[in-house]
């Protein structure tokens, strides 16, 4: 669906409770740190409280009214998350409890099955942990070597020696966009080299599907990862989508309840795909919360949900730069068609942590630190930053906001 | 900007600005410890040269926010030829400040609480000087932990140049 008009951004604000209810009487809530959580909106919540009250129930297997028609909906559920990546088959997506669980899936169930000494997986310097930690947890484990695609300077991966890189590599699982700095790689001709040179494809998604319209097919990945609570969508809900047929010749990742078909003293046998990876009870509730979200996305319609972020991001740019000048450095590439609305900034002689403590005094929330990402705030030299992200329901009264406040903190500091 | 003042105090940010003792010793003699907040990236390294029963000289690396590095360098200050029972005693009590009493101390840092020795005066009759200039930080909670990051860092190196001594520990 190709949306033209802009997005109401004061109607979408007016759906998220939370910017009436919470905290300041005084200010207004300027949340700026949506790459670390969103707010939800008031369909979200109600959709989740409707559910308790009305249909809650354990899935699967319940024979009364209440139990079926809970299954009915999380496996609603489970095409509308289909459709809205636009994976092929419903079963392909597995619910897991956020993008990290279902990292360590990939790693540890087709990892542990395919990868041995002599094996290579290829990420890049500007991963989250939990695309870093799982494979150098197994890599301890079974001997293969791990690659590293550079960061340059400017924000963008590195991609002179890809090939190199990719050469005998088994797996290239790469962030589609950087919680950090915010790019966006050139996720098409990166896939095209990694199947050139035989490797499959995991996308961190984390970051990408709450933000730009996401079509599995034409990307082309073997496996995505991303969380519910990124999204508007509630805590405790992650997706993987796989290909069926690795799926299917992958061993279960977590043993237990709902994932067997039988099981005997002497070993078990695990059932077909989705479930043989959703060991025990899911996160029902929340997966109907997710399922919600994914509606009220794309009401908005993703294509102009990245239109309004791609001109927020780019007024943004321009109006810190103008009103900071030389003492704000933002990382990242400089092109707002290259990167999503995550703004780490770096105010000269001001910490991170000193600066969102100030931020805070103007009800302005960013977040200081190193983002779950050290290899990368290693090569940008830098300790931490503070990482101010936009979604929705900011606008630009949010990014003049910051800018404020960042003028107030620049002058609290000033030596 | 109200409440702020209470934090960023002139003598914390004139510490931040110019900290003082900063830098490395060698080691050995010295001995080095990093100390690592999670939560924010900072890291600190504490250099001791200690004789035996005293920290000769001091020295702080690494990097960190106002609070961190200005309460690092304040703490300088406050130990340099100092004996070890003298900075257990001013270590306590700049917890206290930061309302981390004795009983929590294990939870804090995972070290366990200092057995009271004759020797240890009250936390409230110990002398923080320049330091009480970091009270205000109770009101962040969030920030205590930048404020003692340098204080269990050194703790450790202590610890660690009275095991190289052969010396008591302090902590059973
Ligand atoms: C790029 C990226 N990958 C992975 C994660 C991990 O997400 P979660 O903590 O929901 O598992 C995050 C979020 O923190 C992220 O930004």
């Amino acid at each position: 669906m190709t949306t033209t008009a802009e997005l109401d951004v004061a109607a979408v604000k007016a759906d998220f409770p939370i910017f009436d209810r919470c905290c300041d009487p005084e200010r207004p809530l300027v949340f700026l740190d949506s790459a670390a959580s969103s707010q939800k909106p008031r369909q979200v919540i109600e959709a989740m409280s409707e559910f308790y009250e009305t249909t809650y129930a354990n899935v699967h297997r319940g024979v009364y009214r209440i139990a079926e028609a809970a299954t009915n909906r999380m496996e609603g559920a489970r095409r509308t998350v289909a459709g809205f990546i636009g994976a092929p088959r419903p079963e392909e997506i597995i619910f897991t409890k956020n993008a990290t669980e279902a990292l360590n899936l990939v790693a540890r169930s087709w990892g542990g099955a395919n990868l041995g000494p002599g094996d290579a997986v290829v990420l890049t310097q500007m991963e989250h942990h939990a695309n870093i930690v799982p494979w150098q947890i197994l890599a301890a484990e079974k001997g293969f070597e791990i690659r590293w695609i550079p960061v340059r300077p400017d924000g963008h991966l590195d991609l002179s020696n890809l090939d190199r890189l990719l050469d005998g590599a088994a797996m290239m699982s790469v962030t589609a966009m950087s919680n950090v700095l915010g790019t966006i790689p050139p996720l098409g001709s990166m896939i095209a080299a990694a199947r050139a040179a035989g490797a499959l494809v995991t996308l961190d998604a984390c970051q990408y599907v709450p933000h730009l319209p996401t079509d599995v097919s034409s990307l082309d990945a073997d496996f995505i990862a991303f969380s519910g609570h990124k999204m508007l969508g509630p805590t405790g809900v992650g997706v993987l989508w796989g290909r069926t047929e690795l799926l299917e010749a992958m061993p279960p990742f977590l043993g237990g309840g709902g994932m067997i078909l039988d099981v005997t003293q002497e070993g078990f046998r695990a059932d077909a795909i989705p479930a043989k990876f959703e060991a025990g009870t899911p996160p029902i509730t929340e997966i109907v919360g997710l399922a919600a979200a994914i509606e009220y996305l794309d009401g908005l319609g993703m294509d102009r949900v990245r239109r309004h972020e791609v001109s927020l991001t780019a007024y943004a740019l321009r109006t810190l730069t103008e009103r900071l000048g030389d003492r704000l450095t933002i990382h990242g590439p400089s092109e707002p068609a290259d990167r999503g609305g995550v703004l780490s900034l770096d105010l000269a002689g001001v910490h991170p942590h000193d600066l969102s403590q100030v931020l805070d005094q103007h009800n302005v929330c960013v977040r200081p630190g190193h983002h779950c990402a050290k290899p990368l705030m290693r090569v940008l030299g830098v300790g931490a930053t503070a990482r101010a992200s936009l979604y929705v329901y900011n606008d630009e009264s949010d990014v003049d906001a910051l800018a404020d406040a960042l003028v107030d903190a620049g002058e609290f500091f000033a030596f | 900007m109200s409440g702020l003042e209470d934090l960023y105090r002139e003598i914390i940010l004139d510490h931040y600005r110019t900290p003082r003792n900063r830098g490395k010793l060698e080691t050995p003699p010295a001995h080095k410890v990093e100390g690592f907040n999670p939560l924010c990236g900072d890291e600190i390294t504490v250099y001791v040269d200690t004789d035996g029963d005293r920290v000769t000289d001091v020295r702080i690396d690494g990097q960190g926010c106002s609070i961190s590095q200005a309460s690092a360098s304040m703490m300088t200050n406050a130990i340099k030829g100092r004996s070890f029972a003298e900075i257990s005693d001013l270590t306590r009590a700049f917890k206290s400040m930061m309302s981390i009493h004795e009983n929590e101390l294990g939870g804090d840092d995972g070290r366990e609480p200092e057995p009271g020795s004759e020797e240890s005066v009250p936390a409230d009759e110990v002398k923080l000087g320049d330091l009480e200039a970091l009270r205000g930080v109770v009101k962040f909670p969030v920030r205590i932990k930048c404020a003692t990051l340098a204080w269990n860092t050194l703790a450790q190196a202590i610890d660690e140049a009275r095991a190289d001594d052969g010396a008591p520990t302090g902590s059973s």
